[in-house]
């Protein structure tokens, strides 16, 4: 994608540091996410990927630096304050209750009330409109083994929990979708389930940011790819640009850009 | 169609290559209250043929009569065994408000309504204190609650000394929970309409409200929870204060049912009320149950009861059969929970 380049980044990080003790998790990283792109993030283990990503979902207070959306500078001090400007985030331990439904599950946290006195007074749950908007947020994302919103989490696979999550994230997240690891516990043909929800989510415009650590998937889907190398980053390239061997070279330090 | 596709369609193509041994625990995964209905159907049906009298009016009032205490101590019971916890100091609470009450209004301090809204209070004090050390200081609701059981146990005897206070003693408001409503052919009084509309309202707020969902939440998967922006301690304290509330309105359910106030009034409470959330198919290992399956629960160790003096056995027998059903209950839902995988 060239033409990102003359749009305005949704998400802009500037010079984010964050150390922990003695220890540097980040020392000045800059990162830019533009509108309707996948960006991966891409590294070896310890290179602050998780870091870098909790700082911009609110999970980490970063100790210096700037972030802005959509020009406006914003800071995040808990996982919440993300939340309420948009930014949602799917993490890699299935963050979901196995003993709720699907619908429940997606609206864990801002349930919708019954209108009128029944909502207000009696704090009736709407039901059936939780179950619908579930459905409709599921099937939007192109996933066609889930059809009973009633049903209870535990009852399906690894692979269709975290594509609800993906759609959880996908009917809240206004802004941005943050990714992390989603694929990282699950086989190839779940796998595969998940990948297909990052397509439907990146081709509905909303811009994803994906950390892997599995790189045929990362050159499948990413747009961008940002290297973190030994906390800082170490360039950010495209599939295009750059094939897999030399991404892996990059990460590792055997090569530099 | 792939073959994700074929195993993944639901529950309904899930059961259809099931054997009904699968199918039956499928049912009873989906609704805890299936197996304890279909023991209390079972007790009644063998207690009934070995006696008739126990189908009788009369014995089916007594049965409600005698169950309603531990059924709503047992309401509240179970509110705290869904968020993973348990309540040891359930009896000792209940036992300190409705000392609390009964002194007030006996020596004449307090007009008895407001010694009644007293011993509520007192019981929201003892869940909220329960709630607060769980959540804030994050100690184990059972190290909690088994130290919570002494200090409300101490306190008891401070305040009475350990003597009853008479039902003559008390206003008429204090035993007023043991007026007789005949309704239905039935010999009920004010204590079990009042149990009863407890259950209507913990159910209500369990099954269908934002509450309810994230009390289940909570004892499912606390960490899942907290990432969906749910604060996990502020719904603990709300459970062992809605929980204590309970405890006080059962209080005064006891002193009428008793016609007195006994700081030995409900000792066996502690063990009675798990029972009856367990024998209900509440998982005590939190986030499954509800509280249809504890009414059903206490029927079940209250016609046990029941229906084997009627038959001429002795207590013990009951006692028996009540620690045998447990344990069933128990390995029941492990077997029931093997649904997951």
């Amino acid at each position: 994608m060239t033409d990102t380049l003359q749009k305005r980044p949704v998400l802009s990080a500037r010079g984010l540091r964050k150390t922990f003790g003695k220890v540097v998790g980040l020392r000045g990283v800059d990162l830019d996410v533009y509108p309707g792109e996948v960006l991966a993030i891409i590294g070896d283990n310890g290179a602050g990927k998780s870091t870098l990503i909790q700082c911009l979902t609110g999970a980490l207070v970063p100790d210096e630096g700037t972030l802005e959306l959509d020009g406006k500078q914003v800071s995040f001090k808990r996982p919440q304050d993300a939340k309420d400007v948009g930014i949602e985030t799917v993490y890699q331990s299935l963050a979901m209750s196995p003993a709720l439904d699907i619908a429940s599950n997606m609206f864990l946290g801002r349930e919708i009330r019954r209108p009128g006195p029944l909502g207000s007074v009696l704090r009736l749950l709407d039901t059936k409109s939780m179950r619908q908007k579930s459905m409709e947020a599921v099937q939007q994302l192109g996933i066609r083994t889930i059809q009973n919103p009633g049903q209870r989490v535990e009852t399906l696979s690894g692979g269709q929990r975290q594509a609800i999550a993906v759609a959880r994230a996908a009917a809240f997240g206004s802004k941005l979708v943050v990714l992390d690891e989603p694929t990282a516990a699950l086989g190839v043909r779940e796998s595969g389930l998940v990948i297909d929800a990052i397509k439907a989510l990146r081709d509905r415009g909303l811009p994803v940011i994906l950390i892997s650590h599995n790189m045929p998937h990362v050159w499948e889907i990413a747009d961008r790819i940002h290297i973190q190398r030994l906390g800082g980053s170490a360039g950010v390239i495209t599939p295009s640009s750059h094939d897999m061997t030399e991404g892996v070279a990059i990460m590792t330090g055997a090569k530099t850009l | 169609m792939t073959a994700t596709d074929v195993e993944t369609k639901g529950p309904a193509a899930k059961s259809r290559g099931a054997t009904p041994l699968q199918r039956a625990q499928h049912i009873l995964h989906e609704h805890s209250w299936v197996s304890p209905l279909v023991l209390l159907v079972l007790s009644i049906v063998v207690f009934t043929i070995l006696n008739p009298a126990f189908a009788q009016p009369r014995a089916i009032s007594l049965l409600l009569q005698q169950t309603a205490v531990i059924a709503a101590l047992a309401v509240g019971q179970t509110l705290i065994i869904i968020t993973g916890g348990i309540d040891l100091s359930v009896g000792a609470a209940a036992i300190l408000a409705c000392m609390s009450s009964a002194l007030l209004a006996a020596n004449g301090v307090l007009p008895a309504p407001a010694a009644i809204l007293v011993g509520v209070l007192i019981g929201a004090i003892c869940g909220l204190l329960n709630g607060l050390l769980v959540s804030r200081v994050k100690l184990p609701p059972f190290i909690v609650t088994l130290g919570t059981l002494s200090v409300f146990t101490a306190i008891t005897l401070m305040l009475t000394g350990g003597s009853t206070v008479q039902g003559d003693e008390m206003p008429s408001w204090m035993t007023a929970a043991g007026e007789r409503v005949p309704l239905f052919g039935l010999d009920l009084n004010v204590g079990i309409i009042v149990v009863a509309l407890i259950y209507v309202a913990v159910g209500y707020a369990l099954g269908f409200t934002a509450w309810g969902r994230r009390v289940f939440a909570v004892g499912d998967a606390p960490e899942a929870a907290r990432l969906a922006g749910i604060s996990v301690s502020r719904v603990l304290v709300s459970v062992y204060l809605v929980a204590g509330v309970i405890y006080g309105i059962a209080a005064w359910v006891l002193i009428g049912r008793a016609g007195a106030a006994s700081p030995n009034g409900v000792v066996d409470a502690n063990l009675a009320s798990i029972t009856a959330v367990v024998i209900g198919g509440t998982s005590l290992f939190g986030g499954r149950g509800g509280v249809v399956g504890t009414v059903l629960g206490a029927l079940i160790v209250q016609s046990f009861a029941i229906g084997l003096t009627l038959v001429g056995l002795d207590d013990e027998y009951r006692v028996l059969a009540v620690g045998i059903l447990v344990i069933a209950a128990v390995a029941a839902d492990q077997w029931i929970r093997k649904v997951r995988s």
